[in-house]
């Protein structure tokens, strides 16, 4: 069972899509898998044939339970001797030292905890959760509401957020989308979004320190660009999917990302890359009318970049007032890895790129 | 401060030692026209001369054993030995004399000898060039086994070797001689007897040292993303263990994991495993677990060796399994 | 095409598109986005599935005549009677 999230503590298997004996390779969908972000397509990273699954459809499992054995492509397995074990006689359950004796400080009685350990195992956390019982909650909604809510206390407890934003003439860029959209067939007609995550995605390129996770007390840049969009489930919730390597994607291929990414989001069918591996998030929060976003930051990412309304607005050009479509860009940044200064000419960055949409 | 390469701090391990002392010499195949199989050596030749920068014979029992004479009269040796695999064949001269001759003789003979030795694989050196045997020399009491895995360690374990009275083998990984850090290159000796915690997390402790040290931390990094906080513990020396830092470590996370390019049947993870059930049973909230490498003789062709030796992907995927409740 | 065949074609591309929305509520003169809380994104995919099962490719510039159901039915209907003229 991937973990899917920095929350995510299990996973209901929804159906095979494979089946024993069929040949799988690396990059194949194998299953469906329900998570608090909905139903994720579980990707294999090996290449061979499933010789069985370990996990019937219906049930949950914890992350890290083997879901699959795949028998790899090449030959005659190698005999390698793997840890044996030995099933626990009859009647002993199996409680891990430490979890055993917290059992007896407690006084918990392990005959009523269920394990959740390797093999089954009860551990330490499963005697703790018998103590203080808190279920969670079934419902899908309601589940990734919690799962939203660990993420942005963590946020916003441990993250020193700072806030700027930059407002950006889009003149040239909406000229830009008329003219290109006016010969195109609607299913390959462009919007904004592509090129603003486009010019995002190229701008990193030159902060990396707005690409990164922050783990164990130090920022970790990032080499790949994999750009989280932000995208509201209407039923409640959100999901921030990765457009993995946004700087390497020409606006057209954006774009049609970006569609396959929404209607797979509002069909439940992201894979779990899509949700582990974003380096940054991008939210466009225009569409209702907001003209400024401040974002929370996921982490353990640490930087937001949130763009509003697309508006007519005025403009001095020589000093004289124009009216231009104007957006409010906005940043939201981990001030441990990142000083306003470096935010400030990120977005001027940004700004200069959407000048010029020619060479996005 | 300065960026140091690994190979260039045990050369400048090496310089220093021959300036400072005039009883130590450098000796071994190719150590001294050639610069050393892995060019640690290169220049000593030419500052030194033939007397102290010597090259030998291919016949690893003669030369070794000549340094373990030089050690008993009176000087301070340093023995290179191309490879772990190829040290089998001085494996008499250093487990029956040079371990044993202080107990035989009742400590009236002391051998400060050092022999450094490279091992491990990456490198498609295959079979006869690739292993990585530190644990037989771990389980020789009267010889003390290190394995640097950080530049620092490699400059200051080999002057802190040099002021043992009794024999000291380093291992040095192969793969890690072009590995540039940040180092003090005028550092002193090395504590030899304390392992090292190199990263501090708090869900599952990871052993290791050497060569896997840096795919460990790796793994590490990547695991913190899936909300798995992880400590790694460089073990540095192989003989003696520390156990203290280890246990001391085991009984904060509740999980232990040996990461460990030996063999798994019998291997130094096998030892670190058992004294870790000897010591910390009751704070063990899941199975001791162990990544090794594939027990198959080193294969030379580049994904098979890739495949063969622990990688950060199954030090992730065991961890992963190790934490069921996290990630 | 009946006009209640073209509504059902279009109801069924919306159903795709927000699957989640109760469609027997839609008033069928007011903006199709704001009853429906559906995106720039989910409008382009709609008139991408409309164009998928009815071949009318709605430029840009008439977006804003589409923009209730009403209006895309009128729409399509008249793009589409014009297409059997000129047969």
């Amino acid at each position: 069972m991937p973990a899917l999230g920095a929350d995510m503590t299990a996973g209901r298997l929804i159906a095979w899509l494979k089946h024993p004996g069929e040949a799988v390779k690396r990059g194949d969908i194998i299953a469906e898998v329900d998570t608090d972000k909905g139903v994720i397509e579980v990707e294999v990273f090996t290449s061979g044939v499933l010789e069985k699954t370990l996990v019937e459809p219906g049930t949950k499992v914890p992350v890290g339970t083997p879901l699959a054995v795949i028998r790899e492509a090449a030959g005659a397995p190698a005999p390698v001797p793997t840890p044996v074990t030995v099933p626990s006689p009859e009647g002993r359950a199996r409680v891990s030292p430490a979890a055993r004796r917290l059992a007896v400080e407690l006084e918990v009685d392990l005959a009523t905890v269920r394990g959740t350990g390797p093999e089954g195992a009860v551990t330490l956390e499963d005697v703790r959760q018998a103590v203080g019982k808190t279920e969670a909650p079934a419902d899908r909604g309601e589940r990734m509401r919690q799962a939203i809510a660990a993420a942005v206390t963590r946020s916003k407890r441990e993250i020193p957020h700072y806030y700027i934003g930059h407002t950006i003439d889009l003149g040239p860029v909406t000229a830009w989308l008329a003219e290109q959209n006016r010969d195109r067939p609607v299913a390959r007609r462009l919007a904004h979004s592509a090129l603003l995550v486009r010019a995002v995605a190229l701008t990193l390129r030159d902060f990396p320190e707005l690409n990164a996770r922050w783990v164990e007390g130090r920022v970790a840049p990032i080499a790949d660009i994999n750009v989280g969009l932000a995208i509201s489930l209407r039923d409640g919730g959100l999901v921030a999917p990765a457009l993995h390597h946004a700087d390497r994607q020409s606006v057209d291929e954006l774009m049609a990302s970006t569609l396959d990414l929404v209607e797979r989001a509002r069909a439940g069918a992201l894979r779990s890359s899509e949700l582990s591996d974003p380096t940054i998030t991008v939210t466009i929060l225009g569409d209702r009318g907001v003209d400024t976003v401040y974002g929370v930051i996921y982490p353990p990412q640490v930087a937001i970049v949130g763009f509003g309304k697309i508006v007519e607005g005025p403009w001095v050009v020589d000093g004289r007032v124009v009216a231009r479509s104007l957006v409010r860009a906005t940043l939201a940044a981990d001030h441990r890895v990142s000083d306003g200064h470096r935010g400030a000419l990120f977005l001027a960055g940004v700004a200069d790129r959407l000048r010029e949409p020619d060479r996005l | 401060m300065t960026t140091l390469s690994y190979r260039e701090a045990v050369r400048s391990a090496l310089r220093d030692s021959l300036r400072a002392d005039p009883r130590v010499f450098l000796m071994g195949e190719d150590v001294g026209r050639y610069g050393g199989a892995y060019a640690a050596s290169k220049g000593l030749l030419e500052e030194f001369g033939p007397e102290r920068v010597r090259d030998t014979p291919l016949s690893e029992s003669t030369f070794v054993g000549a340094g373990i004479g030089a050690a008993l009269g009176g000087m301070r040796p340093i023995v290179e030995v191309m490879t772990v695999n190829f040290s089998l064949l001085a494996l008499d001269q250093i487990v029956n004399n040079a371990a044993t001759l202080r107990h035989m003789s009742g400590g009236q003979f002391s051998i400060p000898l050092v022999i450094r030795m490279a091992t491990g694989a990456g490198r498609q050196l295959a079979a006869q060039h690739s292993h990585s045997l530190e644990v037989w020399y771990a389980h020789i009491p009267g010889i003390t086994a290190l394995a640097p895995a950080t530049v620092a360690d490699a400059r200051g374990m080999l002057l802190a070797a040099l002021r043992e009275p009794d024999p000291v083998v380093i291992f040095e990984h192969a793969s890690l001689y072009p590995m540039e850090e940040e180092a003090d290159a005028h550092a002193g000796p090395a504590d030899i007897t304390h392992a090292v915690v190199r990263r501090r997390g708090t869900d599952v402790t990871v052993v290791t040292y050497g060569g896997s040290l840096g795919k460990t931390l790796a793994a590490a990094e990547r695991l913190q993303v899936s909300g798995i906080s992880t400590e790694v513990i460089d073990l540095r020396s192989l003989r003696p263990l520390d156990m203290e830092t280890v246990l001391a470590s085991i009984k904060k996370t509740h999980r232990a994991m040996i990461v460990d390019e030996g063999w798994r049947t019998g291997s130094l993870a096998a030892e670190v495993s058992a004294r870790i059930m000897e010591g910390a049973f009751y704070d063990l909230d899941a199975p001791v677990a162990r990544v090794c490498s594939a027990e198959v003789p080193m294969p030379y062709a580049k994904h098979l060796e890739d495949a063969a030796l622990p990688q950060p992907e199954a030090i992730v995927d065991a961890v992963t399994a190790l934490c069921p409740r996290r990630g | 095409m009946t006009r209640d065949e073209l509504r059902q074609a279009v109801l069924g591309v919306l159903k795709e598109i927000a699957p989640e929305a109760d469609l027997s509520r839609l008033a069928p003169d007011a903006p199709i986005r704001d009853q429906l809380d559906v995106d720039s994104i989910d409008f382009m995919r709609l008139l991408i599935g409309v164009n998928e099962k009815l071949h009318v490719d709605v430029p840009e510039a008439d977006y804003p005549r589409v923009a209730s159901l009403n209006g895309l039915l009128d729409y399509l209907g008249a793009r589409l009677a014009g297409r059997s003229a000129e047969r």
